[in-house]
């Protein structure tokens, strides 16, 4: 008896995720990373960044000085409004994208590995089909089918990462099904819909938590990519990818056109990337200190 | 062997098919058609028999799904068609492409691996000391760096401070000019090498940590093995395995054409074909090309498997009776 007793005493004393996570290294310095990216994007949004993001200045590719602080571009736009407004799109992007390929892939690799059988054999091999593309030609062929624009470069995005979230969560939905609790709940006559999304669904979210971490990763770079190769926002309208591609040829004369976007996609793909290995490591406890 | 390798090529045709079937209707799906995409703004001239006329010779007049069977029939017998846009079959212009495509991606992986190699075992081999921390500091960099980031960089650091430009110019391949040739795809190679190292890095940093705790390592040391010998002969071997998996998914994508780093360089490989195919809705030269990409997929996939038994003889394709 004192021994439960000692068990549930330990386990109320086990922190809560978002604590044990504080406490790895590479957990801390993500979430640090992501909270100054979702302020600064979170600026944008509202408008407050130090000048509107498509304001031309009569100072062309002036560098940085007192009023703008990160330099202005070729249109004598004030590059730190632009870098604020593009974490904004940026964010925007990479957020619903994820959440979309994320809610989509989850669902259709729960299902098929509950399922099992013939259907989870082909809807798997349908996912087959989307991974032998490189991610970044897919995401070319949806964005030139459906045209350019923040929409859509959030649909194709969605589109490249589904396959991976269905086959993440097909893996436990697999072990799940044949578990005591899963045959139980269908003895009961609990219908099929219900044991998938409160039984299986549940079993699946913690690889998942990690996979969204990295997606977002993903998701940023590839947007930047797509915007780069000018299909993804269109200028006007700012974001790191643009900022980048526009400095191709003056970068020699105006290299803060080059550092500022480079920097930011970096941080905000270094922020995910910690945050998701953070992630792994306080969920996976095999993992610990390996890393 | 040989069997379980046309086993693995056999599960990989319905892929192949779908491939085949997404893409041919979804380059359908393309605002335009492919004539107008042909003649840009002389299309507007066409003569409504004229129109008809090029549909027809082109095959595009017939419905959709009919026009996909009779693709693949010509597919299976090795006709991929025919390029509107290049006014050439389509599988010369993707044979020309290739060999650009395939060095590239050999010299990338060659660079990735040779970096990300030395840092990995480095790395494992003095666990947490200030190697370990410089190595993965390096991997973090370079997972987070874009390859397009790292392509303009490099292009700012050569013309600034050397006062050179990467050598873009019209393509020389390997046979006809060795040095012009290493000299147009060095700098490509290094920016996709650089980002793919940091990959190979982590891999073999947590591989060879898991391999270097096992008993047999402890044997090979108990046995007075020298310490390079431990390393290199009985655990590096061992940890090769997810490197070889992880280079075998990478190769995959390179031979699919590094679009984004083939258009910072100007190099004519498949990736840029591709891009540009899609975007000038040439139906016949986007099937053809995706297909090859799909294709190279299932062939590095069979290399990889046999590559596994080389490193391992554990692994075994051979049915035991």
């Amino acid at each position: 008896m004192s021994s439960i007793a000692n068990s549930l005493d330990v386990r109320a004393k086990e922190p809560g995720l978002f604590r044990r996570l504080l406490r790895s290294r590479s957990g801390a310095v993500g979430i640090l990373l992501i909270t100054f990216y979702l302020v600064v994007g979170l600026l944008g949004a509202l408008g407050l960044t130090p000048f509107p993001p498509t304001e031309q200045h009569p100072e062309r590719l002036q560098e940085p000085d007192s009023t703008y602080i990160m330099g202005t571009d070729l249109h004598g736009r004030d590059i730190a409004s632009r870098i604020m407004d593009g974490a904004t799109n940026s964010l925007r992007v990479a957020l619903l994208s994820v959440a979309l390929a994320g809610t989509a892939g989850t669902l259709i690799g729960t299902f098929s590995g509950y399922v099992g059988g013939l259907l989870d054999n082909v809807i798997m091999r349908i996912m087959d089909v989307f991974f032998a593309f490189p991610a970044i030609l897919l995401a070319l062929l949806v964005v030139v089918v459906l045209g350019p624009g923040l929409t859509n470069t959030t649909l194709a995005i969605a589109i490249v990462y589904m396959p991976i979230f269905a086959r993440v969560a097909r893996g436990p939905a697999l072990a799940v099904r044949e578990m005591e609790f899963v045959t139980a709940a269908r003895c009961i006559g609990i219908p099929h819909w219900r044991i998938l999304l409160l039984h299986v669904l549940p079993n699946t979210l913690a690889p998942l938590i990690v996979q969204v971490s990295l997606a977002l990763s993903w998701s940023l770079l590839t947007e930047a990519g797509l915007s780069f190769l000018g299909l993804g926002t269109r200028p006007p309208q700012a974001s790191w990818g643009v900022m980048l591609s526009e400095s191709r040829g003056i970068s020699e004369i105006a290299p803060w056109l080059m550092i500022y976007p480079g920097l930011a996609i970096m941080l905000g793909v270094l922020g995910f990337n910690l945050l998701g290995d953070g992630l792994r490591d306080t969920l996976d406890p095999r993992l610990r200190g390996r890393r | 062997m040989l069997r379980y390798l046309a086993q693995r090529a056999l599960a990989f045709v319905p892929t192949l098919l779908g491939v085949s079937i997404l893409i041919f209707f979804a380059i359908r799906m393309v605002p335009g058609d492919s004539i107008v995409a042909m003649l840009g703004t002389e299309a507007g001239m066409l003569s409504e028999a004229q129109r008809a006329a090029l549909e027809r010779y082109f095959g595009l007049d017939k419905p959709a799904i009919e026009q996909y069977f009779v693709w693949l029939g010509n597919v299976l017998q090795g006709d991929l068609g025919y390029s509107v846009r290049h006014g050439e079959p389509v599988l010369s212009v993707i044979l020309a492409r290739f060999p650009v495509t395939l060095e590239l991606a050999l010299m990338a992986v060659i660079i990735a691996l040779a970096i990300g190699m030395t840092f990995g075992v480095l790395s494992a081999v003095f666990h947490n000391s200030i190697i370990d921390l410089i190595g993965q500091l390096f991997a973090l960099i370079g997972l987070a760096a874009p390859n397009f980031l790292i392509g303009t960089l490099i292009i700012y650091v050569l013309s600034v401070y050397f006062g050179i430009l990467p050598n873009s110019g019209d393509y020389v391949s390997l046979t006809e000019d060795p040095r012009r040739n290493l000299e147009q795809l060095i700098f490509p190679a290094i920016t996709l090498g650089f980002a793919f190292s940091a990959s190979v890095m982590r891999m073999t940093r947590s591989a060879m940590l898991e391999v270097l705790g096992e008993d047999y390592v402890r044997t090979a040391r108990s046995k007075g093995l020298r310490e390079h010998v431990v390393v290199s002969r009985h655990a590096l071997r061992n940890a090769l395995i997810p490197v070889v998996t992880l280079v075998g998914v990478e190769m995959g994508y390179l031979l699919g054409g590094a679009v984004i780093v083939e258009e910072i360089f100007t190099l004519p490989g498949i990736g840029r074909l591709a891009y540009n195919a899609i975007s000038q809705r040439d139906y016949a030269l986007v099937q053809g090309v995706t297909l090859f990409i799909a294709l190279n997929f299932v062939v590095i996939n069979l290399i990889v498997d046999f590559v596994y038994t080389l490193l391992d003889p554990r692994i075994s394709y051979v049915k035991h009776r």
